[in-house]
């Protein structure tokens, strides 16, 4: 039997407060496509970083090629043939796909030589790259090249990819699997971390199933269904809430034609988005990240306000020219992308997080002051209704975990029993519990007559959460379509900008 | 944890005084005694200190508020230095008015005069997006050669020999005297009501609050309704009109005239001391004290041990350098915090 | 031929003036592109330039009084670094504090030498260029520090668009984050840059009190290290507009001073606010395209980097 190219055995790292790998073993193939399946905080980011020479195991053994080794830093990793595409890509935007590359790379070929280079290798595998091009001019998808691009230029052995669907429209992820495939062909191993369970069965050969840092499961994932691999990834039966989705009312949140011009070359510019949300509704808006969904909430929420007061409206009352406190008051409530810095501070205790979302509709405010038994009532109540755990009201935001912070902010919102909800990213990153309990609440919600609007990159939950979906692509908005006649594919043409309908 | 490190920075600083009057040849405990005790033994000592931190805390506080909510104010000399000036030109235009609506008109004038030239790095940053931090200062120099213009022209007194003054101050432009057979003057009352209001402002108020998420997190500002322009703007011309006050008060209570320098750099001390109290007004009453006896120490070794007056200026540097590095141990506790709670999306 | 020479001292006045605010500024563009924010230029010129006087005055050689300003530049500036770098202090007030401490540090250091009159810098003479109308003065006799200063804008910008060295200086002040995944250290290049601006300012310092003055004054820069952090936003981060924004202002302190000698009836103080007024009036205009300013400033600007997270 072979020697296999990367050997794993009783890998354990813990940091402050938990233990990210517990004796982890591993042995990945040359030429395998070796799935590394797990939950959000299962630990396997932690466990390929140990691979890449970024964190050093607290103990455990690893071998290469049979003999034992310690990587001792990334750029050790890449001098003995391990490359690694991250989840958050590490590209210089300001600089050109030549000059990322260069950082990255120790041949230590500069200028028109490694543009040739890259020209070239970029051809081998159809990726396109134009070497003298900006990074921030750059599609995700093509920043995804840069990086790999970047990998293969170093002949790697090992290829580490770290969540790469995650930014990528189906159709963009097929081209990627083309490419890992011709990779693995030629004889590179590719350690690919995932928890899109469809995606590992069509690509990987091999699927080692961490939970909570140990390795619970090693299996072959096409011999498997997606059911199996989900409860050996989640460790338990899985139940989505179901839920009859009553017929929508009448509009409580109307947008009409509302564009907005790009602030800058790094922004995406609006053009004419038009949507209702109803009555006790879920409108979900998918699309791939950084194709104008942030600008969009910014506008929606009223934090960046319109020309015109006419093109949006919260319950008949036209409010575009209208910030975001009237908002509040005419009944918008807001969950912003991130939680901490914007949705909450951190370094501020949750009573004054409470504060922060809920003075306008709650009695928290009195003229100029304060009022900080409201406040605090007002954290309690939030706090207890929304089973969130944490030390004391008293502590700053940020010692709360992503799960428990998220379902306070949903929380605080929920309680200003709202007529028009708008969220953005509910779920990002938070735990499988806080998104069973987060989905639950904006449900009920809805049930109870709000109008909802939800923005995801995450097309699961969209389709477990909404009545309607539309798509974001380019700073345009698709028309929605009911969930009842949505497929993946449909969703997946309207993410890579295509015209279903049209077609 | 917050509160001690100020103390262990003045820890340091007398310390690394020590060494350095050593270094000079100075006997150090004799040295660290003129600079540190000798100037505050008696009660006219106590009231020079008092009369020294009054300015230091009146700027400090407007400038904490600006800190916190991350607006670089650093041009409160220059402010200072204009609010001194359009609260005296009253007098200098009404010489002979005995009108006691004189002294309060004076400060109404001085604070908007410090207001009127804060706005100017106000308008620029809202309306041109141009950096406080180097507007305000260079402000600094151009209110310095005002008052340079004014003294040495059209204010300039002209029975004073030819001399850069303008006239003394006939007494309803004097502010009073509050202790008998000192300096002491009504406007250390004017920094005690500034400190409590601030204190009241920033803890209690909605206003204090939209200022402390201001400068922790932008984003979430806006999130809760402030305009960042609009909270500039309040920031600014508050700092400004609190140094302006700071001038016209130092002319009006211990000057009595205006004089090429009116200030021995109030308005830049009043950035350590501003710091030195953790931004908070409450501190800021303890850091004025401290900084004002650097001042008082500074004059003290001059005259008793013949060393120059710039130790004053190491001093305060030092200090400000030992409250900075001793920060570390703080920022090391929210980085501890940090890791272990924020996700990787918010770190990324 | 009077006119001639007149221009001729115009220029070269010109030159003098600008020469102080190109050396600080071209070290502080590059502590600026690798993502720091040293606010403490005046504090460092002021440093240098006593320091580089007094090793001039008790040593007689000029070159041992250059070699005194950088080296005291570098330690001024080392502390800053290691408050900012190794502390995590906040770059903005740790800037302030350099100015303070150094405003102070060169006053006590310069009481015995104030006033005290020295030889001016050397020009450097090339034979017979000297002689050529016009140009031969202005380009063959300068001293060192001119042409040194002239020269680093060239290196500067060969350093950062031409050398590996430059291209990672420029991403580690694009993304810290990015920079460190990669595997460059961030806090030892960010210190290195800190060191070289450290240099740069006490040389800019040192040409005041040796060539430009030539004695030694308390506060002599009188705003110049705030002058020069100016021009780098004015320069929207490029070596070679530093050049042309340091040439600007030294016109405009020139000019100032020949406007009375032309017959401007105004006080000499209205006068001296020009260059000051000048200063913010370019940046208004360089910064009011808001979009722009972003691109081109290092991303990574003033923030600090939290080596562990």
């Amino acid at each position: 039997m072979s020697v296999p190219l990367l050997e794993l055995k009783g890998i354990t790292k813990a940091f402050p407060g938990v233990v990210a790998n517990d004796s982890v073993d591993i042995s990945v193939e040359e030429g395998q496509i070796h799935a590394l399946l797990g939950e959000n905080g299962a630990g396997k980011s932690t466990l390929v970083k140990i691979i890449y020479g970024y964190y050093s195991a607290d103990v455990g053994d690893m071998a290469w090629q049979g003999n034992s080794i310690r990587v001792t830093s990334p750029a050790h990793a890449r001098q003995i043939g391990i490359g690694m595409v991250f989840q958050h890509f590490s590209l210089f935007d300001a600089l050109s796909v030549r000059e990322n590359i260069e950082l990255a790379i120790s041949s230590g070929k500069t200028g028109d030589e490694l543009s040739e280079d890259i020209t070239e290798v970029s051809a081998a595998y159809g990726l396109g790259l134009d070497p003298n091009r900006d990074i921030f001019s750059l599609s995700v998808g093509e920043r995804q090249r840069v990086e790999i691009v970047r990998c293969l230029l170093a002949s790697p052995k090992l290829l580490i990819m770290d969540e790469p669907t995650s930014v990528l429209t189906p159709q963009e992820a097929d081209n990627l699997f083309e490419i890992l495939n011709k990779l693995a062909k030629e004889g590179c191993a590719v350690l690919y971390i995932s928890h899109k369970l469809e995606e590992i069965q069509k690509l990987c050969h091999h699927a080692t199933i961490l939970r909570h840092g140990k390795v619970v499961a090693q299996c072959d994932p096409t011999k498997e269904d997606t059911r199996s691999l989900a409860e050996m990834m989640i460790g338990k039966a899985l139940k989505p809430p179901s839920y009859n989705l009553k017929d929508a009312g009448e509009s409580k949140f109307a947008v009409r034609n509302l564009s907005r011009s790009a602030v800058n070359e790094r922004s995406i510019s609006l053009k004419d988005i038009s949507f209702d949300v109803c009555e006790g509704e879920i409108f979900g808006i998918a699309g791939v990240a950084g194709n104008g969904q942030t600008e969009l909430m910014e506008m929606l929420s009223g934090e960046v306000l319109a020309k015109d007061n006419a093109v949006i409206r919260i319950d008949g009352v036209d409010c575009g020219r209208l910030g975001i406190r009237e908002r509040r008051k005419l009944g918008a409530a807001i969950v912003p992308e991130e939680r901490l810095g914007h949705g909450a501070v951190g370094s501020m205790s949750l009573i004054e997080n409470a504060f922060l979302g809920g003075h306008q509709r709650f009695n928290l405010a009195k003229g100029i002051w304060m009022n900080y038994s409201n406040a605090r009532n007002f954290a309690k109540k939030t706090c207890d209704d929304f089973d969130v755990r944490h030390a004391g009201i008293q502590v700053d935001a940020s010692s709360l975990s992503g799960g428990n912070l998220q379902k306070f902010l949903i929380g605080r919102e929920i309680l200003q029993e709202p007529l028009v909800m708008l969220a953005s990213q509910p779920t990002w990153g938070v735990d499988a519990g806080s998104q069973l309990a987060i989905h639950k609440a904006l449900l009920d919600l809805a049930a109870n007559g709000t109008a909802v609007l939800v923005i995801s990159q995450d097309l699961d939950e969209l389709l477990e959460l909404c009545n309607r979906i539309a798509v974001m692509f380019a700073g345009q908005l698709s028309e929605p379509h009911s969930v009842s006649t949505l497929t993946a594919e449909k969703i997946g043409l309207l993410m890579g900008g295509a015209h279903p309908e049209a077609a | 944890m917050t509160w001690l490190t100020p103390v262990i920075a003045l820890g340091l600083s007398l310390l690394a005084g020590t060494i350095m009057f050593y270094l000079l040849d100075f006997p150090p405990l004799q040295s660290l005694y003129a600079f540190f005790i000798s100037p505050i033994s008696d009660l006219y000592g106590v009231t020079e200190l008092l009369i020294k931190a009054t300015p230091l805390a009146i700027i400090a506080v407007g400038l904490a508020m600006g800190f916190r909510a991350n607006v670089w104010n650093i041009g409160a000399e220059g402010q200072f230095t204009i609010g001194a000036l359009t609260g005296s030109a009253l007098v200098i235009y009404f010489p002979e008015s005995e009108n006691v609506l004189m002294l309060p008109a004076m400060m109404i004038l001085g604070v908007a005069g410090g207001m009127a030239w804060a706005a100017i790095p106000a308008f620029l940053k809202t309306r041109y997006n141009t950096n406080e931090i180097l507007t305000s200062l260079l402000l600094v120099y151009v209110a310095i050669l005002i008052l340079s213009t004014l003294v040495h022209g059209p204010w300039r007194d002209p029975d004073g020999y030819n001399f850069p003054e303008s006239v003394i101050f006939q007494d309803v432009a004097i502010l009073p005297v509050i202790v008998s057979g000192t300096r002491l003057h009504l406007g250390a009352i004017f920094a005690i009501l500034v400190i409590a209001t601030g204190w009241i402002l920033f803890s209690r108020t909605l206003a204090g609050f939209q200022v402390r998420v201001s400068g922790l997190a932008p984003h979430a500002a806006r999130y809760t309704g402030v305009h960042s322009d609009r909270m500039i703007w309040y920031v600014l011309l508050g700092a400004g009109g609190l140094a302006g006050l700071a001038g016209i008060v130092e002319v009006s209570g211990l000057i009595g005239q205006v004089q090429p320098v009116i200030s021995p750099g109030y308005g830049f001390a009043a950035i350590i001391v501003a710091f030195l109290g953790r931004l908070h007004p409450l501190g800021i009453l303890f850091a004025s004290l401290v900084l004002a006896l650097s001042y008082l120490g500074g004059e003290s070794v001059q005259i008793k041990l013949g060393l120059p007056l710039g130790i004053a200026g190491v001093f305060q540097g030092m200090l400000l350098f030992f409250l900075l590095s001793c920060d570390v141990l703080i920022n090391y506790r929210i980085e501890f915090k940090g890791t272990r709670s924020t996700d990787s999306r918010s770190s990324a | 031929m009077a006119t001639i020479t007149t221009i001729e001292l115009i220029l070269l006045t010109v030159v003098s003036a600008a020469t102080p605010l190109l050396l600080a500024a071209t070290g502080e563009l590059v502590v600026e592109k690798s993502g720091v924010l040293n606010l403490g230029v005046e504090g460092m010129m002021l440093v240098g330039a006593v320091s580089a006087f007094i090793a001039m005055l008790t040593t007689g050689s000029w070159a041992l009084g250059i070699f005194a300003g950088a080296v005291a530049g570098v330690l001024m500036s080392m502390l800053f670094g290691v408050l900012t770098l190794f502390f995590l202090a906040n770059q903005v007030a740790s800037g302030l504090a350099l100015t303070l401490f150094g405003i102070g540090v060169s006053s006590l250091l310069g009481i015995p030498f104030i006033g005290l009159p020295i030889e001016k810098l050397p020009a450097l003479s090339v034979p017979f260029a000297g002689d050529i109308p016009i140009l031969g003065p202005l380009i063959f006799g300068q001293d060192f520090l001119i042409y040194f200063s002239v020269l680093m804008v060239v290196v500067v910008h060969w350093f950062l668009f031409h050398s590996r060295s430059g291209l990672i200086l420029r991403a580690v002040g694009e993304s810290h984050d990015a920079a460190h995944s990669i595997g460059y250290s961030v806090i030892k290049i960010r210190f290195l840059a800190v060191m070289f601006g450290g240099a740069m300012a006490g040389l800019g310092g040192a040409f005041l009190s040796l060539s430009y003055t030539p004695m030694w004054v308390e506060q002599m820069t009188a705003g110049r290290g705030w002058i020069a952090l100016a021009l780098v936003v004015f320069a929207t981060w490029k070596p070679g507009r530093v050049l042309i924004g340091a040439y600007l202002f030294g016109a405009v302190t020139i000019l100032q001073l020949h406007l009375q000698g032309f017959g401007v009836q105004l006080p000499a103080q209205i006068l001296s606010m020009l260059p000051y007024l000048v200063t913010i009036l370019v940046l208004v205009l360089i910064s009011r395209n808001a979009a722009r300013v972003k691109l081109s400033a290092p991303a990574c600007l003033g923030q600090i980097f939290h080596p562990n997270s």
